[in-house]
């Protein structure tokens, strides 16, 4: 077999070949210097390597890391049909937060994408918009955020309910990121591995701009980043998380619709990839961070690290803002 | 502990390339080094300087190696911070009460990142990285725009940082810590980035920023383009739409080498 020849016939025949494969390039120039380090009998494996590579891996993705896939897609859809039919509302996102809106629901709708292109044939069909509850209600339409898409309706005075959905949201996807994070840590999905840390960067930097705009509508100061947070932080909160932020935000009926956001999952404790602690946390790694420093207290630690969340504990979170025609399609289940 | 942080730096396991390009160096080297715990921070130290950049100290290899390049980041960070709360800008009387319980969290937050890694370090005996020697000398904290400035740079950076070293990490339990660590830095840098430019917490330095088509049916998002069935390639700045641009430890210690001084700049030669 002419291992040279049969890649200049593959390019020849797909001329992205060789852009397929474009983070091994330094194999091929390494081959060209010193080819001949290649027995015949390892080129059967090499070239496994590449067509896996070059050509998809979503037949070959596991069942594990399919289902981490597929629930991140689904908390994608859960987002990005949340903000897009806000932006649709006419009077509800306040004119200095339309274009925050648009650029987190278009960074959703490149984790949408991006995330079908990775499962290909495993990936579920496109999830309608009528398949969540956004009421928080499990498909009664009538749970305590129901007023979060009601320009101006209870407790939405400014899209208020609507950004403290948009917090909850979003610390749900880092959270289950997080969680999804190890699974996806094996060799053949190194690449996925990356892509999915790439996302979960992005939903918390979208997760610290909803909080800069809740401590804004408490401060009355709309576009500004510089109202101050107000203890115990579950209206006016910081950019981070402080302990469980008290919960989290309070519905207009009084209810903390998120507090399971903010709590432990299942196990809360053990080791760091198989345990999910909630995020007043202080110990990591076996060490309870508060000893090391008199000026570490038990809040600045719990800020100073995110936990994760297993998909058990997300998906009933989830499930809270799930239609019956949702559940019918097996969402969050 | 020894859960947490496996005593010797693991092989990756057989990818079908490494060998290719990676023939004889480390990884083999620790492939046929059994090592306890205590000889392998040795055999560390003792390979750090072999491939690493001329006057540059190697962060090694493997899990410890990727360890030590983020307790080197939070390093810089708390020093950073620490330098800020004795700065000009913070001290001075036109600081607002909420930009100053900002820096007075970011502080903490970074110091206690540091010492949590040296702690870790320690308790699964990898010998941490030396204690480093910043030069802000290009930074004037006296500054706002400067001290911001500096601190989204840094602020980005770890989070490019994080994401781009995941991938080279083994153990599971080492991910998650990282991954602990690396939405808050996120959270920083949304906040730096909408004080110093209100609604820039993305923008398309950091992140792939993707603009959808609209829906043909309202309500509806089956996604566009062509499913290209391998992520895009990550490590490059590059990455697949709506991601944050994660660089490869190289990239990142180029960056950060401009603030260390000398006989403290870094390289991370295994982790190209």
């Amino acid at each position: 077999m002419d291992f040279f020849q049969l890649l200049t016939d593959l390019e020849k025949a797909d001329p992205e070949f060789l852009d397929r494969i474009n983070p091994r390039r330094r194999v091929f120039k390494y081959l060209g210097n010193a080819g001949q380090k290649i027995t015949a009998a390892a080129v059967p494996a090499v070239l496994a390597s590449f067509f896996n590579r070059a050509y998809g891996q979503s037949t070959t993705l596991t069942d594990p890391v399919k289902a981490v896939l597929t629930l991140a897609l689904q908390l994608e859809y859960l987002e990005y049909h949340f903000y897009n039919t806000a932006l649709g509302i006419s009077g509800l996102v306040p004119s200095q937060e339309t274009t925050a809106i648009t650029t987190i629901r278009n960074d959703e709708a490149g984790h949408i994408n991006a995330l079908r292109g990775v499962l290909g044939s495993a990936a579920p069909a496109p999830y309608l918009v009528t398949d969540f509850d956004y009421s928080g209600g499990s498909g009664s339409g009538n749970g305590p955020m129901r007023n979060a898409l009601i320009p101006n309706a209870a407790g939405n005075t400014n899209g208020a309910l609507f950004f403290a959905a948009g917090q909850a949201f979003s610390d749900t996807g880092q959270r289950a990121y997080k969680g999804g994070a190890p699974i996806l840590n094996t060799t053949a999905t190194k690449d996925i591995l990356e892509a999915a840390l790439n996302i979960h960067s992005v939903e918390a930097r979208h997760n610290s701009h909803f909080r800069t705009v809740r401590r804004a509508l408490v401060a009355n100061a709309l576009g500004s980043a510089g109202a101050q947070a107000v203890s115990p932080y579950d209206a006016a909160p910081k950019s981070w998380v402080n302990l469980i932020d008290n919960g989290g935000p309070t519905a207009p009926d009084g209810s903390k619709p998120a507090s399971k956001v903010y709590g432990p999952g299942s196990p809360a404790s053990g080791a760091p990839d198989t345990s999910y602690p909630g995020e007043d946390n202080v110990s990591q790694a076996g060490t309870n961070l508060t000893t090391l420093n008199s000026t570490y207290t038990a809040a600045a630690v719990s800020e100073a690290f995110d936990e994760p969340l297993d998909a058990a504990t997300v998906k009933s979170i989830a499930l809270l803002f799930t239609s019956t025609s949702g559940k019918a399609k097996g969402l969050f289940q | 502990m020894s859960t947490v942080f496996p005593p010797e730096p693991q092989l990756r396991e057989a990818d079908q390339d490494q060998p290719l390009y990676v023939p004889i160096k480390r990884r083999s080297f620790f492939m046929y080094a059994g090592a306890t715990a205590g000889a392998t921070a040795l055999v560390l130290a003792g390979c750090s300087k072999s491939d690493s950049s001329p006057g540059t100290i190697d962060v090694g290899a493997g899990d410890a190696g990727i360890l030590n390049y983020a307790y080197a980041l939070e390093q810089l960070e708390a020093a950073f911070y620490a330098q800020v709360k004795t700065g000009g800008y913070y001290t001075g009387s036109t600081i607002t009460a909420a930009e100053k319980q900002i820096f007075d969290d970011l502080a903490l937050h970074e110091a206690i990142h540091r010492d949590f890694l040296k702690a870790a370090l320690q308790a699964n005996s990898i010998t941490p990285l030396k204690d480093l020697t910043p030069n802000f000398s290009s930074i004037d904290f006296g500054s706002r725009d400067q001290v911001l400035a500096a601190a989204q740079t840094f602020e980005d950076t770890g989070v490019a940082a994080y994401n781009g070293a995941g991938r080279f990490i083994t153990s599971n339990a080492n991910l998650a810590l990282a991954g602990k660590i690396v939405s808050v830095e996120a959270r920083h840098a949304a906040l730096i980035r909408d004080l110093r430019s209100y609604g820039k917490f993305v923008d398309s330095d950091v992140v792939n920023t993707f603009s959808p088509s609209a829906p043909a049916t309202a309500g509806v998002y089956s996604g566009e383009g062509t499913p290209n069935s391998t992520p895009n390639t990550q490590g490059n700045g590059n990455p697949g739409p709506g991601q944050e641009r994660s660089k490869r430890p190289p990239q990142i210690l180029q960056a950060v080498n401009n603030f260390l001084a000398d006989g403290s700049k870094l390289s991370a030669g295994s982790f190209a």
